[in-house]
């Protein structure tokens, strides 16, 4: 479970950097038509779908033993 | 949450197609500029459904071998999955296509003959529900299911190829050109092939849930 986390927060917090770093072109997320606002926001709604499936699955899983 | 190393490489190749689908070169084609992008989003949604379905109907076909409910768990659950993709890739062809076909439904074969499918799979589960015994309820809508999907594949695969169609691989494809199967950009396959396992295995956890959940609901049964 927490290596899900882990793996997934490892993940975005490295391309969030990217994108936040200072470089010589400021405006990376303005660029290209703004494109990577839209990826930013599919990535974070991605992102929560499977927070969301790992919790419903760990649930199950409590229920899994309880009924064993 | 039961570990499984295939739950961490869906994520993996989804992120991939999320980040690679939106910054992949991609050719311009026809009227379709950026929305070639969709590629990675609307058809793994029919290939994971594709993919869905065809396992589901191999469950049914051991359920009729072995007389286990637990098969016939699988091969329901399955399906459900496989419709909530198809309808999922329904709504986003509808978009994709206003914005390029000039209207969300233009009755191209394909729309009707996925939407028919949808409608079988429909019955599947009218089928199942209007039978309250359990054994009977099992074999009779394995049969169906069976039937199903060899139904299914050549209205999806082989109808919307013999006629005209907006799809790419329709026969005498005008008005918009669009990828066909030997002249998919390189770049893009590279993207393409990830998104449909990725989309397919996320399916196939979305599933594995459903299964879960319906082991511990109908577990009096399963073991009568």
């Amino acid at each position: 479970m927490r290596k899900y986390f882990l793996l997934i927060i490892l993940f975005l917090s490295s391309a969030f950097q990217l994108m936040a770093q200072p470089t010589a072109d400021p405006s990376t997320m303005e660029s290209h038509g703004k494109i990577y606002v839209v990826m930013a926001v599919c990535i974070t709604i991605f992102t929560g779908i499977v927070i969301y499936l790992i919790r419903i699955d760990s649930k199950i899983a409590s229920l899994e033993k309880k009924n064993d | 949450m039961q570990r499984s190393w295939w739950k961490i490489l869906a994520v993996l190749l989804l992120l991939y197609t999320f980040t690679a689908g939106f910054l992949v070169q991609v050719p311009v084609i026809g009227n379709l500029y950026q929305t070639i992008r969709n590629l990675f989003f609307h058809v793994p949604m029919w290939f994971g459904q594709m993919i869905l379905l065809l396992v589901s109907m191999i469950f049914s076909i051991r359920y009729l071998r072995s007389g286990n409910l637990v098969d016939d768990i699988k091969a329901r659950e399955f399906a459900r999955t496989g419709i909530i993709f198809g309808i999922l890739g329904l709504v986003t062809g509808a978009i994709w296509a206003t914005y390029t076909w000039g209207e969300p439904w233009s009755n191209d074969p394909k729309q009707i003959a996925v939407a028919i499918a949808l409608l079988i799979y429909l019955a599947y589960f009218v089928l199942r529900n209007s039978m309250p015994d359990i054994d009977k309820r099992a074999r009779v809508s394995s049969v169906y299911n069976i039937f199903g999907y060899f139904i299914y594949v050549p209205l999806i695969m082989v109808l919307p190829r013999l006629v005209q169609s907006l799809h790419p691989g329709g026969e005498g494809v005008e008005g918009n050109p669009a990828l066909g199967g030997q002249d998919l950009d390189p770049a893009m396959r590279m993207v393409f092939w990830p998104a449909v396992f990725g989309w397919t295995l996320l399916g196939v956890w979305m599933t594995t849930l459903l299964i879960r959940i319906s082991k511990l609901k109908e577990k009096n049964w399963i073991h009568a």
